[in-house]
This record gives structure tokens, sequence and C-alpha cells, in this order.
């Protein structure tokens, strides 16, 4: 199958996030890790609308990266806050609601 | 069958009563208190009249009205209706309850005036009449059993009216306990029934039983008929249940009158009376029930010879009379069974009422040995309380001798009794009139032997207490004149002279009960035997307690084991303890207690589910720590762990 390579790419893209996202504790790192795992699924979207000749894959691939887009704005936005109030970018040390 | 629509009322004015009293009458002034329930009460007795000449209207062969209220349960092949119906039987009796039960109340107004829970008291007697009328009125066994559980607790809560006494309080709770059991017994004859007649309506019962008699299992009829039984031993205080009723007598006086002798244990008789179809097809049980109404007649009779306590003596007396009420129904004679109900209810009541008017005068003392001459003190109680006694005794022409007499006919006529049945009738009407006169005596003649300071008070009752006992006196004397033996009646040129029978006769008239025939003058010759033995009776007591005061005591000493046995009621309430209850006692704080409770119900049960729970909880917090890194974690666990099942499988 000539969409191996891509696959196997999309898989080795999604394992690189998800371990980040499990063991990193910086919280940029974290977001960078999920936006992984999102192309790896958008990689495999566009591979497999190839594949069966349906644009319908790449169109699911536009609206994924546009949700990413503004996922990252929010996300960073917050992010950013927390930095500023709580002069941390540990998730760790983020645990005012444990207390 | 028709309909009669207002039958309801019965029931509904004391209900009204008892709301009205039970929940403002702590703040209303006695005189409405007595007016709310005295109003309901009669008002009932009044609807009960119409009633009763309502029947009268139909033809004789029909005499069955209904009134459908509301259809109660309705599942599957089961409709249970609140439905009242009244016949000749339910007719007679609830002329009975709502009318002793009028005067009454009339009586308690005199007789609780200083009470300071004057309005529980008269509460709990309209609530008593609600439920006594919905036993009598009721049209199935169902409906029959809530006003029998009804008129169970409104006699324990007048048990125990003045609970602030302990021995009170624990009266009223052997009386409930002691009716449990019998109730227990009454359950299971209901089920069975429902199981073998697939209905629990009377009339539908008494059809089955008409048409289909003899297809029946007579095993399972005759079960029936016992376990129902065994719930009316104990609300009609017979063997071995009949313990509760002496005890009984630590309730108010008019409350004895009412409920303990007049209306409410007289429900076995009754419901006896309503289901004597289904005795008839039993002859086993009907012969145990005439066999323990004989037993319970001549032991509780002879028990009351020895109670120096006035109310103890009459209370054994009513044990004594529902035994042969009781009897009565064994031998199939259930006209005669429901005619000393009706005659016991005035006579009794009245000997009540007599009893709390002496205890009122004598401030509150109720041993005989302390009283004495009380005749000329007053004269007005005096005079009903030996009419009343006359009609006990079974003196003619008082009531009570028609009725007595009646029944111990039948237990020899009756070929379902017999000689022997026939010789403990006589004899316990010997013992009857012998105690009763002996009380009559040691309370109303001789010395008055009463302290001073009790003494300078002794004084006639009130008017609101009298006239009942009057208006009771009258109907002990002319009650039982509806109910003349044919033989008598013969002799005043009167044809027809038993129209309480007749009356009665299309409600018992399936029953078949065969009557041996014997001349009339076999009969006078019996009448003779038993009245001849009250008047021996009479004699006797007349000889020990006024003429030979000194005897009663030398006869004691030299019969002292028997005396002492008497004195102790047999002993009966320390068997019962030592075999039922204070093993139960031991095995409640045992192990009911101290293992099941404690351990099981508490230790597994409440705090067992409590513990597991924060047991679980302990391990499972380490799961939900908010770090989202551990629940990502968990996500790419079961990712992996299902995929690789999926893939492996």
């Amino acid at each position: 199958m000539p969409y191996n390579g891509i696959l196997i790419m999309a898989v080795i893209l999604f394992i690189i996030g998800i371990t980040g996202v499990m063991v990193r504790r910086n919280i940029f790192i974290m977001l960078m890790s999920i936006e992984l795992i999102l192309n790896a699924a958008n990689l495999v979207f566009i591979a497999f609308a190839r594949a069966f000749a349906d644009p319908a894959g790449q169109v699911i691939a536009l609206l994924s990266i546009t949700l990413a887009a503004a996922e990252v704005g929010v996300g960073l936005g917050i992010f950013v806050a927390i930095r500023r109030t709580h002069n941390t970018v540990n998730v760790d040390e983020i645990n005012l609601l444990k207390h | 069958m028709n309909n009669i629509y207002y039958l309801w009322l019965i029931p509904f004015f004391p209900l009204v009563g008892f709301i009205i009293n039970g929940l403002f009458g702590k703040k209303l002034p006695k005189p409405v208190i007595h007016w709310v329930a005295n109003v309901a009460v009669w008002s009932s007795f009044t609807v009960a009249v119409i009633a009763f000449f309502d029947l009268l209207k139909v033809v004789p062969g029909q005499r069955i009205l209904v009134d459908p209220v509301y259809r109660w349960i309705f599942t599957g092949g089961l409709a249970i209706d609140i439905k009242f119906l009244l016949d000749p039987l339910s007719a007679v009796m609830i002329l009975v309850v709502t009318g002793v039960g009028a005067l009454i109340h009339v009586y308690s107004i005199g007789y609780m005036h200083d009470d300071p829970s004057y309005y529980r008291y008269f509460a709990y007697l309209n609530l008593f009449i609600f439920s006594m009328s919905i036993l009598v009125l009721a049209s199935n066994i169902v409906l029959m059993f809530v006003g029998w559980e009804g008129v169970g607790l409104c006699s324990y809560l007048l048990i125990g009216f003045w609970f602030e006494d302990e021995e009170k309080a624990y009266a009223g709770r052997k009386a409930f306990i002691t009716n449990r059991i019998g109730d227990f017994g009454f359950i299971l004859g209901i089920l069975l029934m429902l199981v073998i007649f697939k209905t629990l309506d009377f009339v539908e019962i008494n059809k089955i039983l008409i048409y289909h008699g003899e297809t029946l299992s007579v095993t399972a009829l005759t079960l029936i008929a016992i376990f129902l039984f065994i719930g009316a031993t104990g609300k009609s205080a017979q063997i071995p249940l009949y313990v509760w009723l002496p005890d009984a007598m630590a309730g108010p006086t008019p409350v004895s009158a009412l409920i303990h002798a007049a209306t409410m244990v007289t429900a076995g008789v009754y419901m006896i009376g309503r289901l004597n179809l289904l005795y008839a097809h039993a002859p086993v049980a009907m012969a145990i029930v005439a066999a323990v109404a004989g037993a319970t007649a001549f032991f509780a009779a002879t028990m009351a010879i020895t109670q120096n306590d006035i109310k103890k003596v009459l209370a054994y007396s009513t044990v004594s009379q529902l035994g042969y009420m009781f009897m009565a129904m064994g031998v199939g004679a259930f006209a005669a069974g429901i005619f000393h109900l009706m005659t016991h209810a005035f006579f009794k009541a009245l000997l009540f009422l007599g009893s709390g008017s002496v205890i009122h005068a004598m401030s509150g003392i109720q041993d005989m040995r302390q009283m004495g001459g009380l005749k000329k003190y007053m004269p007005v109680t005096y005079w009903t309380f030996l009419t009343a006694t006359l009609a006990i005794s079974g003196i003619p022409p008082f009531a009570g001798f028609f009725s007595k007499d009646e029944i111990i006919w039948s237990s020899f006529a009756s070929s379902r009794g017999g000689v022997v049945l026939w010789a403990i009738g006589v004899i316990t009407a010997i013992i009857t009139a012998f105690y009763m006169f002996r009380l009559v005596y040691m309370t109303f003649h001789g010395e008055n032997r009463s302290p001073e300071e009790v003494k300078h008070h002794i004084h006639e009752s009130p008017a609101v207490m009298t006239i009942p006992m009057v208006i009771l006196a009258i109907l002990s004397v002319i009650g039982g004149w509806v109910g003349v033996s044919p033989v008598i009646g013969k002799l005043f040129g009167v044809e027809n002279s038993n129209i309480f029978e007749e009356f009665l006769h299309p409600v018992f008239a399936h029953a078949h009960i065969h009557f041996h025939h014997y001349s009339e003058a076999t009969e006078w010759w019996f009448m003779a035997i038993s009245v001849g033995g009250a008047l021996l009776g009479i004699l006797i007591a007349f000889y020990l307690y006024i003429k030979r005061t000194d005897l009663p005591r030398k006869i004691a000493l030299k019969v002292w084991p028997l005396y002492k046995l008497l004195f102790n009621k047999y002993y009966v309430d320390e068997i019962y303890y030592y075999l039922f209850i204070h093993p139960i006692y031991l095995i409640s704080l045992l192990f009911l207690w101290r293992f099941t409770d404690v351990y099981v119900i508490d230790g597994v049960g409440v705090n067992g589910s409590a513990k597991s729970v924060r047991f679980t909880s302990r391990i499972l917090k380490y799961w939900q720590n908010g770090d989202a890194q551990v629940y990502i974690f968990s996500f790419v666990l079961g990712v992996v762990l299902v995929l690789g099942y999926l893939l492996l499988a």
C-alpha cells in the first residue's frame, strides 16, 4: 500500500505528541504536543482522502486546522495570563483548585 | 341486592368528631368537646335507626342492602371495595354498637369531667365507634380486618389512657400484643380464603358455599375457620388469649363498659355469625369453637369467684359470657349467640357503668372489701345494678334469661352439641349467679367498711351518669322479650314469639344445622333446671355474704390450695410468663439485641455499608487527583488495552 509511509509517519507523530502531553510539565510544550496529535490526525485524513479519492477527508482536515488555530489562540492567551499572575508555566504548580 | 346510599354516614360522623377533637381538642373548652363527640355518635345512631327501618321495608328473604363507596384495591383478579353491607345481622350489631356507644358517651361526660385529657378521651372514643362501625358494616373480610385492627388500636389507646402509670401502660401493651398474636391467625385465614374462594366478599363467599359448597376441600375450610377463630380468641378474650381482658380494666370504666364488655370483645362472635356458612361447612372447627368456648365460660367463671376488685369480677364475667356466645356459635345456634351478644351488651354495659358509678363515689377505690352498704347512699345505682345482676344471672323475665336459656337449651338440642356442653352451661350459670350476687352483697349490702375520709363523700352520681344507666336498666329488662322461646310464647298465647330469631333467620338459613326435637315438657324441665341453678347460686351467695359472713373465710381456709389456685387465676399469667414472655425476653436480650441488632443490623447493615463506601472511595481518590496528565495516561492505557484485546482476540 503506497500510503503506509504516511500512516506510519502519523503514528509516530501521535506517539510523540501523546508522550509529550503525558510527561512534560511545561504547559507550552504540552500545548505544542497537542498540536502534534492534531496534525497526526490531519495527516491520516489527507492520506485516506487521496487513497479513496474522496475530498471529504481534506475538508475535515481543513476544518480541524481551523479549530486548532482557534484553540491555540485561546490556550496561549490563558497560559500567558497564568504566566503573568502565577509566574510559572509548570502544571504541577498550577493547582489552586486543589487547595 | 338493593343499594342504600347513606350507610357511609354511620362511620363518617364519629370520624369527623375524632378529627375535630383530636386536632383541635386541646384548645376547645370542655362543653364543646363533649358536644362534638356526643352529637357525632348520636347522629350515627340516628342513621342506624333509619337504616334499620329501611331494611324492614324490604321483603325478609332479600334483606341485603349495600352501599358501594369506593373501589379500594384492584389488581389482577382481586378487587376489594370499601363497601358497606346492611343485613339483619349487621343491623342488629350496628344498633347495639351505636346505641350503647351513644349512652356511654353521655355517661362519660359525668365520669371523666375532671380529667385533664378530656379531649383525648373523647377523640379516642369517637375513633372507636368509627372503627367498630367499619368492622360491623364491612362487606368483605379485608375491610372488616381494617375495623378489627382499628378497634384493637383504640382499645390499646384507651386501656393505657392514664399512661403515666407504668402498670396501666403495661396493660395496654399486653392487650395490644396479645391481640397481635390472634391477628396473625386472622391474616392467615384471610389469605387462605383468598386462595380457596378467589374473592373476599361475604356475599360472594356465601354464594360459592351455597352452590358449590360440597366441591370445596373440607380441610381447607376447616383451616380457614380455625385461623379466623384464633383471631377471635384474641379479640374476644377466649382461651388461650383471654389474659389481656382482666388487665384491660386499667382503662377508664366507661371504656371497659363500651369496648371490653359491650362491643369490641363481641367482634369475634359477630365474625363467626358473618361467616356462619363457612363454619357450618367445617364441623371440626365448630367443635373446637364449642369446646374452647365451654372451657372458657367455666374457667373464667371460677376465676371470678375469688376476685376482690369490682371491675376484675366483671372482667372475668365478661370472658365467661363471651364463652356462652361462642358456645352458641359452636353448636350452630347462631341467632341465640347474637341474641345473647345483644342482651349482654345491655346488662354488662350497665354493670360496668354501675361499678363506675360506685368507683366514682368511692373516690377511686375498687376493692369490694372496702365497700358495703352502698345501697342507701346510691339508690339509683343500686337498683339499676341489681336489674343487670338479675339479668346476667338468668332470672326471668330479665333479658339475660331468654338469651342464656336459649344457648343452654341449644347446646343440648343441637346435633353439634351434647349433654357435656349443656352441663358446663348450667354449672357456669350457677357460678355466674353466685359471683354476681357476691359482688352485689359485698358492695351494696351489709356494713360500710370504707375508710372515714372516703365515707363522708359517698354520693349518688349526677343525672348525666344515672340516666344512661336507667335506660340500660330498662333495656336489660325488656331487651329479651324480642326473643322469647316458642314454649313460653305459647303460655301467653303469642304466636311467633321469637321475633329476633325470625329477623335473623335469612342470614343463618343456609347453615342447615340440625336440632333434635324434644317434647315441650323436656324443654320446660331444662328451663327449670337452669333457672333453679341460678336461684341456687343466689341463695348460696345470700347465705355466705349476708347470713354467715364469717363462713367465706373459713371455707377459703379449708380448701386453701383450691382457693389459692383460683385467687391466682390458675397461675396462667405466670405460666405464660415463664413459657413465652421470659424466653422471648431472654432471646431478645442475648441474641436479637446483643447479636442481631448490634452486629448484624448495626454492624453489617448500617455501619457496614457506610464503611464499605468509605473504603472504596479511599482507594479511588488516588485516581481522581486533578492531574490532567494522569487522566490522559488512563485514557491511553485504556485505549491500548482495548486495542490489544481487539487485535489479539
